[in-house]
């Protein structure tokens, strides 16, 4: 796992990614979605307009990693300040999983339509926009994870970066830390 | 100006808050405070603060430093409705954000 994004001439990225990598990374992607949850498609029989006036939920999830994708609006410090965020949720949470929900499935799409040579991978190229949807699912895969993990300030992932290999938490760790990369140079090639 | 205290039960009040001063104030602007967390990359706050709000890689960078070492920083103000859509975006690009009312200001 040692791809870094380069700038490609032009606009947009690209990284070369062996089938492991490939593999892990559609997996998570996956994962992500069934995390976030199916979009709201009208049921059979429904009027398709009444879903697109359909309120959000009005409580934070009671996962964390979703309490962390989803977060409140508002502090919550009073009575008044609650039904801010909880109003808030039922009017933004719905288009804030769609959009979540579209950079996984960009992911997903973007690594089905590379030409795999056997024991060579491929090189996943990325348009701008492609760039941007990669940036926001790799961002939301790591708060996942870091959430998962309890990655926190206060130990600076310091203890996480020195598991032992016997540690179950360790390969989490390794995709979470190979994540940072892939995101950190992608955000480099925009910047640039 | 003296005025009397209509919202004894205020909380989050800071020192410098003046006393009395209402729970809500309609003059009173609302900012968008973005928090620390230990999960998002240095590179990718000042890249946000830079896509979304248009900021100078200078300023983006300065409120990103802002962010990680004191916690949170206000990175827009304006109104309530402003603010909620700054949020929104916050969310969309997986920041922590909230809005409040700015007593301070």
């Amino acid at each position: 796992m040692s791809g870094h994004f380069e700038p490609v001439p032009g606009g947009g990225a690209r990284v070369p990614l062996d089938e492991v990598e490939i593999a892990i990374l559609r997996s998570l992607a996956v994962q992500l979605l069934e995390l976030i949850g199916p979009g709201d498609e009208p049921a059979k029989g429904e009027d398709p307009l009444a879903a697109l006036f359909r309120d959000g939920p009005s409580e934070p999830p009671s996962d964390p990693a979703l309490a962390r994708l989803f977060p409140d609006a508002y502090s919550n410090a009073d009575e008044e300040l609650r039904a801010a965020s909880a109003e808030f949720r039922r009017f933004t949470e719905n288009d804030l999983r769609t959009r979540k929900r579209e950079d996984a499935l960009a992911v997903v799409r973007n690594l089905d339509a590379l030409a795999v040579v056997d024991g060579a991978g491929a090189v996943l190229e990325l348009t701008r926009d492609d760039s941007r949807r990669w940036l926001g699912a790799l961002n939301d895969l790591r708060l996942t994870i870091g959430t998962r993990l309890e990655v926190s300030d206060e130990d600076g992932g310091e203890e996480l970066y020195r598991l032992p290999d016997s540690d179950p938490r360790k390969p989490m760790v390794m995709a979470y830390l190979w994540l940072g990369a892939l995101q950190e140079t992608l955000v480099e090639t925009l910047l640039g | 100006m003296d005025r009397v205290s209509v919202a004894p039960t205020e909380i989050e009040r800071t020192e410098s808050a003046p006393e009395g001063f209402a729970v809500v104030e309609p003059d009173v602007p609302w900012v968008t405070i973005v928090h620390n967390d230990p999960v998002n990359l240095m590179s990718y706050v000042t890249y946000v603060f830079q896509a979304y709000f248009g900021y100078s890689k200078d300023k983006a960078h300065k409120l990103m430093l802002d962010v990680h070492h004191k916690g949170r920083a206000v990175v827009s103000s304006g109104t309530r409705e402003e603010m909620e859509r700054d949020v929104q975006a916050m969310h969309g690009y997986g920041l922590w954000a909230t809005l409040s009312q700015d007593r301070n200001g």
